[in-house]
């Protein structure tokens, strides 16, 4: 460790007494820089390279052992994001909780103090990285199918009505729901812990109380996403997925944005 | 140029800060002092729009933090050198200030130069540091957006004393050159051989402030009287002007005998006569350490 001082200083204050920009760091900017923070710690790095690691895992798995008539892009496909459906969320929740449980809040919101700003980057780069995943899984599905071909599987291209915007919206849609659950609990084994659990909790509740059960065909995300990965979703299906997001993903955004807006940083 | 106003901040019943004020003017270096938890650091992010303040206000160049478009280029913040991610390299972490900075990544490369880490440092991860290289990137990063203020919480903390010298020199170039510095510390010495001016903090109060020079040379006699009035007269008469202390006593920069005779001359009861002792600053900034020690050491 040496101490030099190798380059002068610019003057400082050269700036000062030219009027100030109020419109801030722009979002784009702010989502590029997002985006990156995505990757570029061991833990998100490792996140994005296991989301892609088990989406080749289970193309092999289905190459290898499912029956010939299943290996079909659209089977290939909704077996290949069961994993980024699982983790990606993952990532979202970290993108959040890192600047509390890493105190990066600190650079972050001293940097840019438009703090809405911050959290609508995150949910913007969070969205394209969902995006990117599943275009990036349908290549390696693709890929799949032509070797399914090769082996005599039956390397169906059709995708079945509705059913690649479907897969989309699912990524996104959870993807925004761990973002959600990162804002609102600040701390990341909690948030994660939590994103798993009470979905599930709510599940097996709606299973075993007879009155919940109707509630749960509403509120029950876990249920109602079910039918996006089957072709042909209906109105009625959308409908209840649409409910049950609005509480899953919807509330705890707007609660947790408005954690982050005021909560103290230090 | 950064103005701070009446700033208070109650914590339920506690008051961390309370009815703070003072000015930071370019070209000058202003030294924030004050034992641990006195409210150094929660003024310092008031002034940077992370805590909102109870009551007052706090502003740069006329403008409140938040209003700040782009921060990064007008004021580098250094308010604590360990709230980086572990996992992000040293350059990783300049690298994301610049680009939401919106300056030329290259400066990345010439900050890290500036502070002393060089290229093996800057591939590092954060984690593997010691404080020492934390301040420093620290500073990097607040130096990085070419500031007109800089505004550094303890960054003393953890650099050797090669490092300490080396960063007086820095904030003393970048005051003489027109920037304004607010730099806060628990250790009077340590700022004492950069600032020009004092702020000095105790349980959220402003105890004394003003140039250094002068917060320093009060140290003298201590002389109070039953009669303050007349002991002011008399000292004036005598030729002896005092400052006056906050608990109604007078600092006169002279010996005790001096003023004894003249109180003698004039009839004055004296209640008190004791030299101010070697910097009557230090005295009252021990006086203060000592009181929250205690505090300090249940937190």
């Amino acid at each position: 460790m040496t101490a030099v001082q190798t380059t002068p200083i610019a003057a400082p204050g050269a700036a000062p007494g030219a009027p100030v920009r109020r419109t801030g760091i722009p979002l784009a900017r702010l989502t590029r820089i997002e985006l990156r923070k995505l990757a570029d710690t061991r833990s998100g790095l490792w996140l994005l390279i296991v989301i892609g690691l088990a989406a080749a895992g289970t193309t092999a798995i289905m190459l290898a052992a499912s029956p010939d008539a299943e290996q079909t892009f659209a089977g290939l496909l909704s077996f290949g994001l069961l994993p980024a459906s699982v983790l990606l969320p993952v990532l979202g929740i970290l993108s959040m909780t890192s600047e509390w449980s890493q105190r990066t809040a600190l650079t972050t919101f001293t940097l840019t103090p438009t703090r809405g700003r911050v959290v609508a980057a995150k949910l913007v780069a969070a969205v394209l990285i969902a995006v990117a995943t599943t275009v990036a899984a349908a290549a390696l599905c693709a890929v799949g199918n032509l070797i399914a071909i090769g082996t005599g599987g039956d390397g169906s291209w059709r995708l079945g009505p509705g059913l690649a915007g479907q897969l989309l919206v699912n990524q996104v849609v959870f993807v925004l729901m761990g973002s959600a659950f990162g804002a609102l609990l600040m701390n990341s084994p909690l948030a994660i812990v939590l994103y798993f659990a009470i979905p599930t909790a709510w599940s097996v509740l709606g299973e075993m109380v007879r009155w919940l059960r109707t509630a749960a065909g509403w509120v029950d995300i876990n249920l109602t996403s079910v039918p996006l990965s089957e072709p042909g979703m209906t109105g009625g299906q959308w409908a209840r997925f649409a409910v049950a997001a609005l509480v899953w993903v919807v509330l705890p955004l707007i609660l947790g944005t408005v954690r982050v807006l005021r909560r103290e940083v230090s | 140029m950064i103005t701070v106003e009446h700033l208070s901040k109650r914590y339920g019943d506690h008051p961390a800060v309370d009815d703070v004020s003072f000015t930071c003017t370019p070209g000058t270096v202003t030294g924030f002092l004050g034992p641990n938890g006195a409210g150094k650091s929660t003024t310092m992010r008031m002034i940077c729009g992370l805590t909102p303040p109870t009551a007052g206000a706090a502003t740069i160049d006329g403008q409140p933090y938040r209003r700040l478009g782009n921060p990064g280029r007008r004021i580098g913040v250094l308010l604590d050198a360990s709230a980086q991610h572990a996992g992000r390299t040293g350059r990783e972490v300049l690298t994301l200030a610049a680009l939401t900075m919106g300056v030329d990544r290259r400066r990345v490369g010439e900050s890290l130069d500036r502070v002393g880490l060089n290229g093996t440092a800057a591939r590092r991860r954060v984690k593997a540091y010691s404080l020492g290289m934390r301040q420093r990137l620290g500073l990097a990063c607040a130096l990085l957006g070419d500031p007109g203020i800089l505004i550094l919480d303890e960054p003393a903390n953890g650099l050797d004393p090669e490092g300490i010298y080396w960063m007086r020199g820095l904030l003393r170039d970048f005051a003489d050159r027109g920037g304004t510095v607010l730099l806060s510390s628990h250790l009077l010495r340590e700022v004492e051989a950069v600032a020009d001016r004092l702020v000095v903090i105790g349980r959220g109060r402003i105890v004394a402030q003003g140039d250094k020079a002068e917060l320093l040379a009060a140290s003298g006699t201590v002389v109070r009287a039953l009669d303050p009035a007349a002991l002011e007269a008399a000292l004036a008469r005598a030729g002896l002007p005092g400052t006056p202390t906050t608990d109604g006593g007078v600092v006169v920069q002279t010996g005790a005998e001096a003023i004894g005779r003249v109180a003698a001359e004039a009839g004055l009861v004296l209640l008190e006569l004791r030299p101010a002792g070697s910097g009557g600053l230090e005295q009252m900034f021990l006086t203060l350490t000592a009181g929250d020690s205690v505090q300090e050491a249940v937190r």
